[in-house]
């Protein structure tokens, strides 16, 4: 026999549940406990960069929005730089901005929003250039392990074009399902994406 | 006899880099899904609409992923790891008081410090304080069910509530989920992101769940049973049951946060 390795197992995933909110938004649950509480606005009036609302929906096999669906995002600054120590890439470090937020799908019309600021581009380890993105996790009833997913932004095509995640998947009709499209509305930038869980335009998801 | 001219030199040779240790990476350890639910999973119908059916894109771990938020003490509350007290009104909740207490550890067996953990349940009567809850199970007033804490700089983290109720829900027309308390865990990269359940050692209900039995590994589902721990209890007061969380593993060297050496 070799010697053990000794590894321990990760621990299983189980669904959100319908009633994610009572842990992690519970003003959607219809409740107030807690001092401070997280939310779907990542932006302070002193963070860098532009101004944009994401505004979505995730639709089951049917094409119905899930209306008690949780997702949160994970993004760099607007110098491209994750607030995080494992990230010692060049650009400026804003203590103020975390990055990170979560917000629950509307129990009427399962619209998704966060309000935020478009990131800049990233440098992975091989020194290229990552076109500006945004990480997202989407966790709801009868989904049984988080799903990893991103979104682009139209309006960056030559970055987009040139991203090494973009370019690894295969069929270019895929890639579109990670594009939010940038429209404005009333003077504010609005980035519009869709989560289909299935079907003909299965959004891509990543096993990271 | 031939002589062989010299061969070229590699110029790659010219400016050696020193190449970084095995574990040194920041990547985390590849996913083991066959320890996983799959995401469809028929005899929890919920699952069959709501499940990819492509294969998902493997991705080699870059910032994006070994990064992810960091937490502190000033986003929590003093009572928020407190469920008896973080909600009630006047006078304890009802049913057993229990600790629940245990260590987040990654598949190395380091314990993940500063990391935020988020739980949340039913009450003792199986009815969730959430406004689309519509069992007939009554709300109790000194109760909402949630609470979070940090772990420590050893992964150690530990809760005080009431143990929760079983209850039925539409899956089958007799289906009953055991009693389990909800966990949410970040680590310290959003590829570690994980949710899941606990469950408690001996309940009956447990081979039966149609959410349980969507694991098909007998030693993963075993791992979400915290067993109680006397040892842990507080005697006069409360019972204790131990759950251990663990996150992937992290090819992992230079964590400011964490000891050298580490």
């Amino acid at each position: 026999m070799p010697q053990p390795l000794n590894y321990l197992k990760e621990t299983a995933s189980q669904t959100a549940g319908p009633y994610v909110h009572i842990g992690l938004i519970p003003a959607m649950a219809g409740f107030d406990i807690f001092e401070k509480n997280f939310s779907n606005v990542l932006v302070t009036p002193n963070t860098a960069g532009e101004r944009i609302t994401l505004e979505g929906k995730v639709l089951d096999g049917t094409g119905t929005p899930l209306r008690d669906v949780l997702l949160e995002i994970w993004q760099a600054n607007a110098s491209g730089r994750y607030n995080h120590p494992a990230d010692r890439s060049a650009g400026a470090l804003e203590p103020e901005f975390r990055g990170w937020g979560r917000a629950g799908s509307d129990f009427d019309s399962g619209l998704v929003t966060f309000e935020t600021i478009k990131p800049g581009a990233i440098t992975d380890k091989a020194g290229r250039k990552c076109a500006p993105h945004i990480n997202v996790w989407v966790v709801a009833r009868g989904i049984n392990i988080g799903l990893n997913t991103r979104l682009y932004f139209s309006d960056e095509e030559a970055a987009n074009a040139a991203d090494p995640v973009l370019n690894l998947i295969e069929q270019p009709t895929r890639r579109s399902t990670l594009i939010a499209k940038r429209s404005e509305r009333a003077g504010k930038v609005v980035y519009s994406f869709t989560i289909n869980l299935q079907g003909p335009e299965e959004t891509v998801f990543f096993d990271v | 006899m031939n002589v062989q001219a010299p061969a070229l030199r590699d110029p790659r040779l010219n400016r050696p880099e020193p190449f970084t240790p095995p574990l040194g990476d920041g990547g985390f350890f590849q996913r083991d899904r066959s320890i996983h639910p799959p995401a469809h999973a028929p005899g929890y119908k919920s699952s069959v609409l709501r499940s990819p059916r492509q294969a998902l894109l493997s991705l080699e771990n870059s910032v994006s992923e070994i990064t992810g938020p960091v937490f502190g003490h000033n986003d929590l509350g003093p009572l928020d790891n407190d469920l008896i007290r973080n909600y009630a009104k006047d006078g304890d909740p009802v049913g057993e008081r229990i600790i629940v207490h245990g260590r987040v550890l990654d598949e190395t067996g380091r314990g993940v410090p500063n990391t935020l953990v988020e739980f949340w349940q039913a009450n003792a009567g199986g009815r969730y304080r959430h406004k689309k809850d519509t069992y007939l199970a009554p709300i109790d007033p000194n109760f909402g069910g949630c609470g979070r804490a940090l772990t420590d700089e050893t992964g150690y983290y530990y809760f005080r509530t009431v143990k929760p109720g079983p209850y039925p829900w539409r899956n089958y027309v007799n289906s009953w989920r055991p009693a389990h308390i909800h966990f949410s865990v970040f680590g310290s990269g959003f590829a570690q992101r994980l949710i899941t359940q606990m469950y408690f050692e001996g309940d009956p209900l447990i081979p039966v769940c149609p959410i349980l039995t969507t694991i098909p590994d007998k030693d993963a589902l075993d791992r979400l049973v915290a067993p109680l721990d006397l040892n842990a209890s507080t005697p006069f007061d409360s019972l204790a049951y131990r759950f251990d969380i663990v996150l992937r593993g992290q090819r992992s060297t230079y964590f400011e946060n964490r000891t050298e050496g580490n």
